[in-house]
């Protein structure tokens, strides 16, 4: 049997209704190891206006460069208390903040994959959600990795967040224009 | 790390279009550089899972959320979430959220002039069987104006939020109840450039889960991405 996927819809003006109830701003509870981060930006449309409707999710491997997932079969140790899945709503200003630890390497086609946090992006005006990353200033396993690769130079940037004092990154999503970041389309 | 079996591509038509004018909120928030495409890593073919620890068994009940009862046609609907090889999708998570009977959210950002419910917040969610089914009981959202363009109003419809086992499979969509005169008139809807895909977004009236006295049921089968039938490799 073959069927096709269902179509994509947005999430529209009320989403947090449905999709609050599972805000999970700290994605490493107590006692989960790592190097602790906190990743702050805010999401901007096409006029650089905040968007207050809005809503990212991340999904992470742990320190070890583990997902906590039946198909990541390698030999690395899982933390119990670490799924790895965060969902932070934006606030009126557009901005989203959240705490996690900074995950290990995970392998990937051709070459390890540098530390990094996959993201989707929903919001009102989007029809369909988009999919990114956020890697890590000062790595050097940017420089190899193959999905940074695939992006013209001079947008890898909108890709990998800024220190921002201590402990703490910066990274934005720029819906159009001259910083737009890059979206994949796997 | 054996080999990984990747998720095919969405077949052409099947899904909207980022920049998509009928859909005004579409100009200002869509991207304007093409997507990069990308090979699925680990990361995108591994994605959160979810059990009971996190839903409550009564959490697909939006007409039990308060003390007394909301107003509105009582419904159930029901379906089995499927991947496009047909296979079904167990143990994972979905999440509604819709208007009252009146058309309006319990939402700071609804300013519709219809009445809230107190017995109503129109939020639910479960988690499919081991076939992939799931269920709610809710009462028939109502239709409701929006400023899209003049005289805009939305069709009857609740959101639906689902994961699958994989970030490849999030998928976020509305349902849609049979006979809807405004389902011409909706971007949301017409963003669906196929019109059998299209009409996959509809609801079908069902007699088997109609309960007599009691409530009409509709069915609404959801299809996530699916393997494709070439492993993929993902060396170390």
């Amino acid at each position: 049997m073959s069927l096709y996927a269902t179509g994509n819809q947005t999430v529209g003006p009320y989403l947090h209704i449905g999709l609050n109830w599972l805000v999970t701003r700290n994605i490493a509870p107590r006692g989960v190891p790592g190097e602790r981060v906190t990743i702050q930006g805010r999401v901007l449309d096409g006029d650089g206006v905040g968007v207050n409707d809005a809503m990212i999710e991340i999904w992470q491997a742990n320190a070890h460069g583990r997902y906590a997932h039946p198909e990541d079969t390698q030999k690395k140790p899982l933390h119990r208390r670490f799924r790895g899945f965060g969902r932070i709503p934006t606030d009126a200003r557009g901005a989203f903040r959240f705490t996690t630890i900074k995950p290990g390497p995970v392998p990937g086609p051709g070459a390890t994959q540098a530390p990094h946090l996959v993201v989707s992006v929903f919001m009102r005006g989007l029809l369909k959600h988009l999919a990114t990353r956020i890697y890590f200033p000062d790595e050097p396993a940017n420089r190899r990795d193959p999905l940074l690769r695939l992006v013209p130079e001079a947008r890898r940037g909108t890709l990998i967040a800024r220190p921002k004092g201590k402990g703490t990154l910066e990274w934005n999503v720029i819906l159009q224009g001259k910083d737009e970041t890059v979206f994949f389309d796997f | 790390m054996k080999t990984l079996r990747g998720y095919r591509r969405y077949h052409p038509g099947t899904q909207p279009d980022y920049d998509y004018p009928p859909y005004r909120s579409t100009e200002k928030r869509h991207p304007t550089q093409p997507l990069v495409i990308a090979p699925q890593t680990l990361s995108e073919l591994t994605g959160p899972l979810f059990g009971w620890d996190d839903v409550k068994p009564t959490d697909h009940d939006l007409t039990r959320q308060h003390k007394g009862t909301p107003i509105g046609e009582r419904i159930i609907v029901s379906g089995r979430v499927l991947d496009e090889n047909g296979r079904p999708v167990p143990n994972t998570l979905v999440e509604i959220w819709q208007a009252n009977a009146a058309g309006r959210y319990p939402h700071q950002a609804d300013q519709h002039d219809a009445p809230l419910d107190p017995n109503f917040s129109g939020a639910g969610r479960t988690l499919t069987d081991a076939e992939g089914r799931y269920r709610f009981v809710t009462i028939r959202p109502g239709e409701y104006p929006w400023r899209n363009h003049y005289n805009a109003w939305r069709p009857a419809h609740i959101h639906f939020s689902l994961f699958g086992q994989a970030f490849l499979t999030r998928m976020i969509t509305q349902m849609y109840f049979p006979g809807d005169p405004l389902l011409t008139y909706d971007p949301m809807f017409t963003c669906i450039a196929d019109e059998n895909a299209r009409q996959r977004l509809i609801s079908t009236f069902d007699w088997e889960t109609t309960i007599p006295e009691h409530a009409l049921g509709y069915r609404f089968d959801i299809v996530l991405r699916g393997r494709d039938a070439t492993p993929m490799e993902n060396r170390k």
